[in-house]
């Protein structure tokens, strides 16, 4: 099993005299970031800043080689078949929009239906939306049941020849509830759809094989697995991005440009238009380097135990309801509760007070506040820098206020 | 924990446990809904203006303690004033929300919510409730004041 302390060590922002007891359970938002990442970030800056794919000169050529270096690594981490699949982006929500702009457009018509779930956080529902409108195409939902996971009773209804896309979330931001992806994949080809995954939380601890999932798309973050922001990736079949159109266009992703018109480099340069974000990239590499090091399997399995520990712990405050987690579910992570008929806002302010770090709000996730007829719950959720101290002092500061409040 | 019994006083405390005018109030009266988008919380307010003078005002909705303490307190203090007047509360509660400035005789009761602008991420929930009248005073009723 992994010591959360000794991993704590390795990350510089705990060590700051002002942070020195932060309880950080705001891991579903964003990572802290280890040394080995801020160190590789500085070192980029400090020896080898120049932009990627152009300079005929030495730090050019470093930086390039770093960069691309990054996509190989990134391809051997999910089991892609080539580094080609490969598209860096800004983050999950930009993945998720160069598909609905780039594929979405192109290949959907009045009719065609794209199926997503209750669960979907915004960012895997509004560029659905805007593309169902400009299409024709109609947007279907897939229930949520009480006990938050996926209503897949009447798959069968909503599967059909009219489906054109189903997107869909691999692990839920708010109920931690992970999905039965490779089954949905499957039965989702059976009716010739397209499918892509929402991975922002599921990668960021558990191991993912995209070959075997067999996924058209599947869409994540750098910073929610202690990269630094601004970089994520779109996973994509090759096929798929040879056909897509361009997303953003300019500089870095033509081949040759007249004053008539241009032709396409060659993927995945094709949709990485302009300097891309090139020191988050290499930066990522350093994360992805850390988990590695770490062991995937040891990080779900210490993520997975301390989670059932706070629950347990959760469990034992007076008013304290729990979202999900249903004991036959699968889910990790991610707790969101209420506690007693107190605001999560005011929940958010008492545990801010002693320093413990947790988000309150709707989450992005609107359809899943109707479902449970709330307005916001607080969520905590873990990482692995996260101790068994760490769930003894949100314990007991949630103690604290729902004795001041009541 | 002293900044945080300087934030919820026991008068906010006791607004939030029974907030007082909280109900829909029957026609004919003004009505628009105050909503944050960063936390979901909705307000709707009812004001009743005879003669240039708020004669009536009411509220529903959900929020945290601080949003509604504060608008239950700001109904409180604004029944009976002169819509003039009322625009005056206005800018001195945005006045001492934003920067912990008090004009006591202007704002009497809502004082206790001077703690308020030393957690800019709640100036958001205490301000909500005023935007909301802000909107129906300007003659703006029917659109939803955002905190956005």
């Amino acid at each position: 099993m992994l010591d959360p302390n000794k991993i704590k060590s390795r990350f510089p922002i705990f060590s700051d005299s002002e942070n020195t007891d932060l309880v950080f359970l705001d891991n579903a938002s964003t990572t802290q970031k280890p040394d080995v990442v801020v160190e590789k970030l500085n070192d980029f800056y400090s020896r080898y800043n120049a932009n990627v794919h152009r300079g005929i000169y030495r730090i050019g050529e470093l930086a390039t080689m770093e960069y691309e270096s990054v996509r190989k690594k990134i391809a051997g981490f999910i089991n892609a078949k080539s580094e080609k699949n490969i598209v860096f982006t800004k983050g999950t929500t930009e993945s998720i929009n160069l598909v609905a702009y780039s594929w979405a457009r192109k290949n959907l018509s009045p009719g065609d239906e794209i199926l997503v779930t209750e669960m979907e956080h915004h960012s895997n529902l509004v560029p659905w939306q805007l593309a169902a409108q400009q299409t024709g195409a109609t947007l279907r939902y897939i229930p949520i049941t009480e006990a938050g996971e996926l209503d897949l009773s009447d798959l069968e209804k909503y599967l059909n020849s009219k489906t054109k896309l189903v997107a869909i979330v691999h692990q839920s931001n708010i109920l931690g509830t992970i999905n039965p992806v490779k089954k949905i994949i499957d039965l989702a080809h059976n009716v010739g759809a397209k499918v892509l995954i929402d991975g922002a939380q599921y990668i960021t601890h558990a191991s993912l094989n995209v070959d075997e999932l067999d996924c058209d798309f599947y869409a994540f973050s750098g910073h929610k697995m202690m990269g630094p922001t601004g970089v994520g990736v779109l996973y994509a079949k090759q096929v798929l991005l040879e056909e897509m159109d361009p997303f953003l266009s300019g500089g870095d992703m033509i081949l040759s440009v007249s004053m008539e018109k241009s032709t396409w480099n060659d993927i995945p340069y094709k949709f990485e238009a302009g300097t891309p974000n090139i020191a988050q990239v290499i930066g990522l590499g350093a994360a992805i380097q850390f988990i590695e090091d770490t062991g995937i399997d040891k990080i779900d399995e210490f993520i997975t135990s301390l989670t059932k520990t706070a629950i347990t712990k959760l469990q034992s405050v007076r008013g304290l309801r729990i979202y999900g987690h249903g004991p036959s579910s699968d889910s990790t992570s991610v707790i969101s509760f209420n506690l007693a008929d107190i605001h999560p806002h005011d929940v958010a302010q008492f545990l801010d007070m002693d320093n413990i770090a947790v988000r309150a709000g709707h989450h992005c996730t609107q359809p899943v506040m109707l479902k449970y007829n709330i307005s916001s719950t607080v969520r905590a959720s873990l990482y692995i820098y996260n101790t068994p101290q760490d769930i003894e002092r949100l314990v007991g500061s949630l103690q604290k206020t729902i004795n001041f409040m009541s | 924990m002293d900044e945080l019994r300087e934030l919820y006083q026991q008068l906010i405390l006791d607004h939030n446990k029974s907030p007082r005018n909280f109900h829909v109030m029957d026609e004919p009266c003004e009505s628009t809904e105050g909503y944050n988008p960063l936390c979901g919380d909705k307000l709707t307010l009812y004001v009743k203006i005879e003669d240039d003078v708020v004669a009536d005002i009411s509220f529903v909705g959900s929020g945290c303690a601080i949003s509604k303490a504060s608008a239950s307190i700001m109904t409180e203090e604004i029944k009976g004033k002169p819509v003039d007047e009322a625009k005056v509360i206005f800018e001195n509660f945005r006045d001492m929300i934003t920067t912990g400035k008090v004009n006591k005789e202007e704002l009497g009761k809502l004082e206790v919510l001077s703690g308020v602008y030393k957690f800019p991420s709640r100036v958001k929930c205490a301000i909500l409730s005023w935007h909301t009248l802000k909107n129906i005073l300007d003659n703006e009723s029917g659109s939803v004041a955002s905190t956005e």
